[in-house]
C-alpha cells in the first residue's frame, strides 16, 4: 500500500518535486582537488584504504578526458566551480526517526517516502539518500534477521570493510570512465546490500535519491553483493528540485552475482528534466554494471527512465558464469528537450550464456532519444544467445529516435538476433481512440503503454500500475 | 437529433474545399443511408461530424440534439452519443480490444453520471455483445485491428457501436469487405441494435445492404454536396442508372452558387 503511494505522489502531476527544502549544509569548498577528496575521506572518518582508493581514483581522474562519443549536446559541467560534498548539517547518523531533521523528514513525506515504519505495512525497506548523505535505513532489524545487510555505504565501509575491499571497483574499476573515475574520488554516499547464501531476500528494498542543494552533485555508490543461491530485488527512484542551472547526477551502481545468485534491479527515473527551452534540468551520467560471477547466476535490469535533461546510462552484464543470464529492459521517454543516449553492453565470457535486451524508447516534443547497445561474445563463449529488440516510438514530428547496436563475435557457436522498429504515433490512432470517448491524452497514454507493455511488467508489480500512469504525466499534451 | 446547415469544410491549412454546403437533417429512430460516387466526400462528412481535427469547418453548423458540436472535442462528440464506424478502421498495436472497449465504456458511462462496470460485469456484457455480432471471443484478447482482415475490422466496428451504445451512428461502408453471410448477420444486429431512441446514417456503394437495413431516406451526395433525397426506391434507380444523370444537378447547384 505505501509502495503505491509513494509512487503516486513522487510521480504527482507535470513536476511536482519541483521544491526545495530548508536545511542547514555543512559545505564544502567548491572544486576538487587533492585536499577536498581528503576532506571528504576525512569528514567520514573513513579508513586509510578507502582514503587511498578516492586519490588513486582522482588521479586517474584528472589524466582523463570527459567523454563526448554519445548523441546528445549539452553544456559541460565546471568542475572547478561544483560543490563536491554537500551533508544536511544535522549530523545523519541516527537511532530513530524522531532523531531526523523534521524539514528532511517532511520533504521525504512530500514524495510519499514511507520512512515512518508504523506506515510500512508492504515491507519495503527504504534507503533515503539526501543530497549526498544517507539518512536512515527502514527494516534493518528484519533484515538482519535473514542475515541481509542493508545499510549505507558508509556504514558498509565501517562495518564491512572486508566485503566493502573485495568488491567495490570489481565490477566497475576506477578507470573504467571518466564520470565513474569521478565517482570513485568523491562519491559521498548511496546503498550497500549483502544478501547471505541460501537467502531469499525477505521484501524489496529500495532507495530514493534526491538531490536537494542547488550546486552539488549527487555521487551515489551502490554495492548489491549476492552470495550463493541467493536472492534480491532492489528499486531506486529519484527526484530533484528544479533549479535553472544544470546538476550534475553520476552514480556507480555494482552488482555481483554468485553461483546460482539473481538480483533483479529496478529504476525508475524521474529526475526534474528541465523546461520547454532546455533550460535546467539534471544530467545523469551513471555507470551501472553487473558482474555474473558465478555459474547459472542472473542479474536483470529493468529502468524505467523518464526525466534529466541528458541521460547518459548504459546498465551492463558481465556475463562470465557459464549458463549466466543478464537481461535489459528499458523504457527510456524523452520530451520536451530531453536528451536520452542509453542502453546496455551484454559481454558474454561463460558458456551458454544468454542475455536479452528489450528497449523502448518514446520520443515527444523536441527531444532527442538514443538506444546504443553492444553485444559482445568472446573467444571461450560456447553456445552464447543474445536477442535483442529495440523498437523507437515517436510523437510528433520534432523529435528524433536513434538506434546503434554493435555486435561483436569471437566464436561461431554464438546466436545473436537483433529486431529493430520505429513507428511514429499517428493522427489517425488518436482520432480513432478519441472516437471512442478516450481523451488525446489518455489515447497517447494508452498506445504508449501498449508499446512499453513487455518492459513494465518486468517491473515489481506494486509499480507498474504506477509506472503506467508516470509515463501517461510525462506525455500529457505532446500531440497538437 | 442531427442537423446539418450548409456545412463547408475544407482540409486544414491547405484550402481544399471538401464539403460545398451540406444541409441535411436525421431525427430520432430514423435510418438514413448516403450513396455517392468515388471522392463525393461521403466520408469526409462522417469525419467531420465527428470532429476529426485534419478538417476545418469554415462555414455553416453541426447541430446535434438542437446544439452545435462545433467547439466539441471528438472525444467529447463520443460522450454526447456520436458513433462513426471507420471505411478504414484504423490498426492500435498493443492495445487489445478488450483495453480500449473498457475505457471507452467506462470514460463514456462516467460522462453521463452512470455507473462505471467492474470488470466481471464488464466481461459478461461485452461477450453478449460479441454474439450479437457472431465474433469470436479471441479477439478480444488481441490489438485493435491489428492484422484483421478486412472483413473482421468492419465487424469489429459494429461490436464497438454495440458495446458503446451511441446515440447518432456514422457506419461509413461498413458492407464493403464483409462476405454473404458477414453483411447478413452485422446487419441483422445493425437493426437489433436500433430503436426509436437512435439514429443510423449508414455510408455505402450498394443498393443491397438496404435490403437487410431499410431506409427511411437515401442521399445522393456528389461534389460536397446532397444533390437528390428520395425513399429507398432512390437507391434502386441509382443501382440501375449509376450517378451521370446527377451529375449535372450537382454542377448547375454549383453555378448558382
Ligand atoms: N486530408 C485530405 N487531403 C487532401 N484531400 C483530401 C483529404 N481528405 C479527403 N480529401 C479528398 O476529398 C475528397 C472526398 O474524399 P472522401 O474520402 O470523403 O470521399 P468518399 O465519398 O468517402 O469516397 P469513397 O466512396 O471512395 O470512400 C477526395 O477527393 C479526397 O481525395
Ligand atoms: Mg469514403
Amino acid at each position: 500500500m505505501s509502495e503505491t503511494k509513494a509512487l503516486e505522489s513522487m510521480i504527482g502531476e507535470d513536476y511536482k518535486y519541483g521544491f526545495t527544502t530548508d536545511v542547514e549544509y555543512e559545505d564544502f569548498p567548491k572544486g576538487i582537488s587533492e585536499d577536498v577528496v581528503r576532506m571528504i575521506s576525512a569528514k567520514k572518518n573513513e579508513p586509510e584504504w578507502m582514503t587511498e582508493f578516492r586519490l588513486k581514483a582522482y588521479r586517474a581522474w584528472t589524466e582523463m578526458e570527459e567523454p563526448s562519443w554519445f548523441n546528445a549536446t549539452y553544456k559541460k559541467p565546471k568542475f572547478d566551480t561544483l560543490q563536491y560534498y554537500s551533508a544536511p548539517k544535522n549530523k545523519p547518523k541516527l537511532d530513530s526517526l524522531d532523531d531526523v531533521d523534521p524539514n528532511i523528514r517532511e520533504t521525504y513525506e512530500k514524495l510519499g517516502i514511507p520512512l515512518d515504519e508504523q506506515k510500512m505495512l508492504s515491507g519495503v525497506a527504504v534507503d533515503a539518500v539526501f543530497d549526498s548523505v544517507s539518512i536512515f535505513t527502514t527494516f534493518k532489524e528484519k533484515l538482519a534477521e535473514a542475515g541481509v545487510i542493508f545499510c549505507s555505504i558508509s556504514e558498509a565501509i565501517k562495518n564491512h570493510p572486508d566485503l566493502v575491499k573485495k568488491y567495490m571497483g570489481s565490477v566497475v574499476p576506477i578507470r573504467d570512465n571518466f564520470y565513474a573515475a569521478l565517482n570513485s574520488a568523491v562519491f559521498s554516499d548511496g546503498s550497500f546490500c549483502y544478501v547471505p547464501k541460501d537467502t531469499i531476500c525477505p521484501m524489496e528494498l529500495s532507495t530514493y535519491f534526491r538531490i536537494n542543494n542547488m550546486n552539488s552533485g549527487q555521487f551515489e555508490r551502490t554495492l548489491i553483493i549476492a552470495e550463493e543461491n541467493s536472492h534480491v530485488s532492489y528499486l531506486e527512484g529519484c527526484t530533484a528540485p528544479m533549479y535553472d542551472e544544470n546538476q550534475l547526477h553520476a552514480a556507480v551502481v555494482e552488482l555481483i552475482a554468485l553461483d546460482d545468485a539473481e538480483i533483479k534491479y529496478s529504476t525508475i527515473q524521474n529526475w526534474y528534466a528541465g523546461d520547454e527551452d532546455g533550460k535546467g534540468g539534471i544530467y545523469n551520467f551513471v555507470t551501472k554494471r553487473g558482474a555474473c560471477r558465478g555459474k547459472n547466476s542472473k542479474i536483470s535490469w529493468t529502468q524505467l527512465e523518464t526525466g534529466s535533461a541528458v541521460t547518459l546510462k548504459y546498465p551492463s552484464v558481465i556475463l562470465q558464469g557459464d549458463n549466466s543470464v543478464g537481461e535489459f529492459f528499458s523504457v527510456a521517454v524523452t520530451n520536451k528537450r530531453q536528451q536520452a543516449d542509453t542502453g546496455t553492453k551484454m559481454i558474454h565470457i561463460g558458456k551458454n550464456t544468454k542475455s536479452t535486451i528489450i528497449s523502448k524508447g518514446i520520443s515527444a516534443g523536441n527531444s532527442n532519444n538514443s538506444y546504443r547497445g553492444e553485444v559482445k561474445i568472446s573467444k571461450k563463449a560456447e553456445n552464447a544467445r543474445n536477442y535483442s529488440q529495440c523498437d523507437s516510438m515517436l510523437i510528433g514530428q520534432t523529435c528524433g529516435a536513434h538506434t546503434f547496436p554493435y555486435i561483436e563475435s569471437a566464436n561461431p557457436t554464438g546466436k545473436i538476433e537483433h529486431e529493430a522498429t520505429t513507428s511514429r504515433v499517428g493522427e489517425d490512432q488518436i482520432f480513432y481512440l478519441q472516437q471512442r470517448g478516450i481523451s488525446e491524452d489518455d489515447a497517447i497514454s494508452l498506445i504508449v503503454n501498449g508499446f512499453c507493455k513487455e518492459v513494465l511488467k518486468e517491473l515489481p508489480m506494486e509499480f507498474a500500475v504506477e509506472a503506467n500512469k508516470l509515463l501517461g504525466i510525462k506525455l500529457e499534451g505532446s500531440v497538437g | 437529433m442531427l442537423e446539418l446547415k450548409d456545412l463547408h469544410a475544407e482540409v486544414e491549412g491547405e484550402g481544399i474545399e471538401i464539403l460545398k454546403g451540406v444541409n441535411l437533417t436525421v431525427t430520432k429512430g430514423e435510418i438514413h443511408a448516403i450513396m455517392g460516387p468515388n471522392g463525393s466526400g461521403k466520408s469526409t462528412l462522417a469525419k467531420v461530424v465527428a470532429g476529426h481535427p485534419e478538417y476545418e469547418v469554415t462555414k455553416g453548423d453541426i447541430l446535434f440534439n438542437g446544439e452545435s458540436i462545433l467547439e466539441l472535442d471528438p472525444d467529447e462528440r463520443a460522450h454526447a452519443g456520436v458513433f462513426l464506424a471507420f471505411q478504414y478502421p484504423v490498426e492500435v498495436p498493443g492495445v487489445t480490444n478488450s483495453t480500449l472497449l473498457r475505457e471507452s465504456y467506462n470514460t463514456i458511462a462516467a460522462s453521463r453520471g452512470r455507473e462505471e462496470m467492474d470488470p466481471l460485469e464488464f466481461d459478461d456484457y461485452i461477450r453478449e455483445k460479441l454474439e450479437l455480432v457472431e465474433m469470436n471471443p479471441d479477439f478480444l484478447g488481441r490489438s485493435v485491428n491489428a492484422g484483421f482482415s478486412g472483413g473482421e475490422k468492419k465487424r469489429n466496428e459494429i461490436f464497438q457501436m454495440a458495446v458503446l451504445q451511441p446515440t447518432l451512428s456514422l457506419l461509413d461502408e461498413t458492407d464493403s469487405g464483409l462476405d454473404i453471410d458477414a453483411l447478413k448477420i452485422v446487419s441483422e444486429g445493425i437493426n437489433k441494435l436500433h430503436g426509436e431512441d437512435d439514429a443510423v446514417v449508414l455510408i455505402t456503394h450498394y443498393q443491397r445492404l438496404l435490403n437487410y437495413i431499410i431506409p427511411d431516406k437515401v442521399h445522393v451526395m456528389i461534389g460536397g454536396r446532397i444533390v437528390k433525397t428520395g425513399g429507398k426506391e432512390l437507391a434502386f434507380e441509382l443501382e440501375e442508372r449509376g450517378y451521370d444523370w446527377l451529375e449535372s444537378l450537382a454542377t448547375v447547384n454549383g453555378e448558382a452558387k
